[in-house]
């Protein structure tokens, strides 16, 4: 489903803030996949998926999507494979619209959009459904702007638009990071029953290493731009948070730099 | 003749003026608002329209003919801010500066001089001055512009109601979002530009219909005009209703109020070349509000509380 090949990627080059943020990377992953993504700060989590969904040209190597190689095409073409939702719950909807409308604009993802209506009859009772799922009330307030929702609502609601139209990968980076314990717990519940119904392969970033545990059938565990660590199935299931810990300073050399990581044990 | 029978008859003037100008100021709404660029070029476009217009007309081509060419030349002039801006990555405002100052000569070689006079009664054209009152309802100039906004009102708010349409909504709101959903941001960016420049040509296609004339300068600080009228057209009659289509028509409003205003202050004898500076000042008080109240207000606030707990703090102690 997805192959990355050798990437690199490096920021600020020739500058004293130099930093090779992907060192070399590789992964694979098959169909069906729910791979959990940890590592330190700056190790290159959220670079990686950036790189997958095309937000830059990444210096060398190849990234493959279902077989079609995307390593030169631009971020919104590629967007059509992808259903992205991000840390930052203001990024993924736009405010100033309904939300209703933000939905049409997810359904129309890697289709053309031309001059027949924005949103149709049909669609709306469509949206209204899949809202119902949510089971935040939101089906009831399809016409009020996404800007009076909270940040909680709001990353639902990108979580649903990210699967409206079957994407062909999912990359979710941090995506509860920027909410409250008991929102994040709701959200990613929801996320793991939309990867689940909808047989996604998907990707999610977290610094809970609990959740990455918890959560997927594959871990892989990131350390200057590349992937230290990769285990899944069984041995996954198993795998205990001390272990990883203690992984971490056995593959990297170094103590587990994350502190944020270390207080969600 | 008293101060007011002079604004009495002056009045419809304004008002048809006001409606040319709310045809640019919508215009300036696509930009200003929905995709959220401060497009300075309009200060240029508008003229094209005009100069491009006038000439065409001179020329021996159909009035209508000279309308669509002064949109189309209009298209042009947001195509090349949105070349500069999206292709070669220049900041938005200054792509616009860049245009406008260029158009000043492109304006100058398509006029062949300063200014070039239209003659009413030469020519066969859509508006007049000289048609503001007394004449058949068919000619009247006030109508004939209202019916031009609300077509113009009309023809946008389908567009943006269609799924292209959608699409530049959402490149105003959230580029990220909009790429995320595989929209592409820059193209939109670009369309948006033209369309709206496309617009303000046309006003100023009928505004030089309208006064008789075109002149290099007519557009000098028409961005600040329009932002008035959105912004008049906006705290008056915007509130009214969220819908798409009453804020256009809020917009196109606000150009009205703007030029009864402008009237008014020439009738009583204040220096008209005071306007632009009092505009200015108007337009910048308005685009501050935001700001102060999301910077001095919670401060404001802030300092409020204290002194009411210090209050009742004393309340308390007294007890
Ligand atoms: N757009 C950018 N410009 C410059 N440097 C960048 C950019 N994006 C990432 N970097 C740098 O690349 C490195 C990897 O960053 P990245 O955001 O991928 O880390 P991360 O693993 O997601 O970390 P975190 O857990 O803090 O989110 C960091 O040193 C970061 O400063
Ligand atoms: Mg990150």
């Amino acid at each position: 489903m997805l192959e990355i090949k050798n990437v690199k990627k490096a920021f600020n080059v020739g500058t004293v803030n130099e930093k090779i943020a992907l060192n070399g990377l590789n992964l694979t992953l098959n169909d069906g996949d729910f791979v959990t993504v940890i590592g330190g700060n700056g190790a290159g989590k959220s670079t990686m998926l950036n790189a997958i969904a095309g937000v830059w040209d990444i210096d060398e190597g190849s990234i493959i999507i279902d077989g079609v190689d995307v390593t030169d095409m631009l971020e919104f073409k590629r967007a059509k494979y992808l259903g992205r939702v991000f840390q930052d719950p203001m990024m993924g909807t736009a405010a100033d619209m309904e939300i209703q409308e933000n939905m049409a604009l997810a359904y129309r993802r890697g289709r053309a959009r031309g001059l027949g209506w924005g949103i149709t009859k049909k669609e709306k009772e469509l949206y209204k459904q899949e809202l119902k799922k949510l089971d935040l009330g939101l089906e009831d307030r399809m016409t009020s702007k996404v800007g009076l929702l909270s940040g909680g609502q709001r990353q639902a609601l990108t979580l649903l638009m990210s699967a409206l139209v079957k994407p062909k990968l999912l990359l979710l980076d941090e995506h509860t990071a920027a909410l409250d314990p008991k929102t994040a717990a709701k959200v990613l519940e929801l996320s793991d029953k939309i990867i689940s119904e909808s047989k996604l392969t998907a990707m999610m970033v977290t610094h809970n290493m609990n959740d990455a545990i918890k959560h997927g059938n594959r871990l892989v565990m990131m350390h200057e731009g590349r992937i230290i660590f990769d285990v899944s199935g069984e041995e996954k299931k198993k795998l205990t948070i001390d272990e990883l810990v203690e992984k971490f300073t056995q593959s990297s050399g170094t103590e587990f730099a994350s502190d944020r990581a270390l207080l969600s044990k | 003749m008293s101060v007011l029978t002079s604004i009495i008859n002056s009045l419809p003037g304004a008002v048809a003026q006001g409606l040319i100008w709310g045809i640019m100021a919508i215009g300036l709404y696509i930009t200003y608002k929905i995709l959220n660029v401060s497009d300075l070029t309009v200060d240029g476009s508008i003229c094209t329209g005009a100069a491009v217009c006038v000439m065409m007309i001179i020329n021996g081509y159909s009035m209508p003919l000279a309308l669509l060419g002064a949109f189309i030349s209009g298209m042009l002039c947001g195509l090349a801010t949105g070349i500069f801006h999206t292709i070669m990555g220049i900041p938005a405002i200054l792509a616009g500066i860049l245009t406008q100052l260029a158009l000043y000569s492109v304006n100058l070689k398509i006029l062949g001089k300063a200014n070039q006079v239209l003659n009413a009664s030469k020519y066969d054209l859509l508006v007049s001055l000289r048609n503001v009152k007394g004449v058949p309802l068919y000619e009247n100039a006030i109508l004939i512009t209202a019916l031009l906004v609300l077509a113009i009102i009309a023809v946008l708010y389908w567009f943006f109601g269609t799924a292209y349409g959608c699409s530049l909504r959402a490149t105003g709101s959230n580029l990220n979002m909009s790429r995320a959903q595989g929209i592409n941001t820059k193209m939109n960016t670009v369309f948006g530009l033209m369309l709206a420049n496309g617009i303000v040509a046309f006003s100023g296609a009928i505004l030089a219909q309208y006064q008789g004339y075109a002149e290099v300068t007519m557009g000098r600080g028409a961005i600040v005009t329009g932002l008035a009228a959105i912004i008049i057209g906006g705290a008056i009659f915007g509130k009214i209703s969220k819908n798409f289509a009453v804020q256009l028509l809020a917009t196109a409003l606000g150009g009205v109020v703007y030029y009864i205003v402008y009237q008014i202050i020439i009738c009583i004898g204040l220096d008209a070349d005071l306007l632009k500076l009092l505009s200015a000042l108007v337009v910048a008080v308005f685009l501050a509000v935001p700001y102060i109240k999301s910077y001095y207000y919670p401060k404001y606030k802030k300092k409020l509380m204290k002194k009411n707990i210090k209050k009742e703090g004393a309340a308390n102690a007294r007890n």
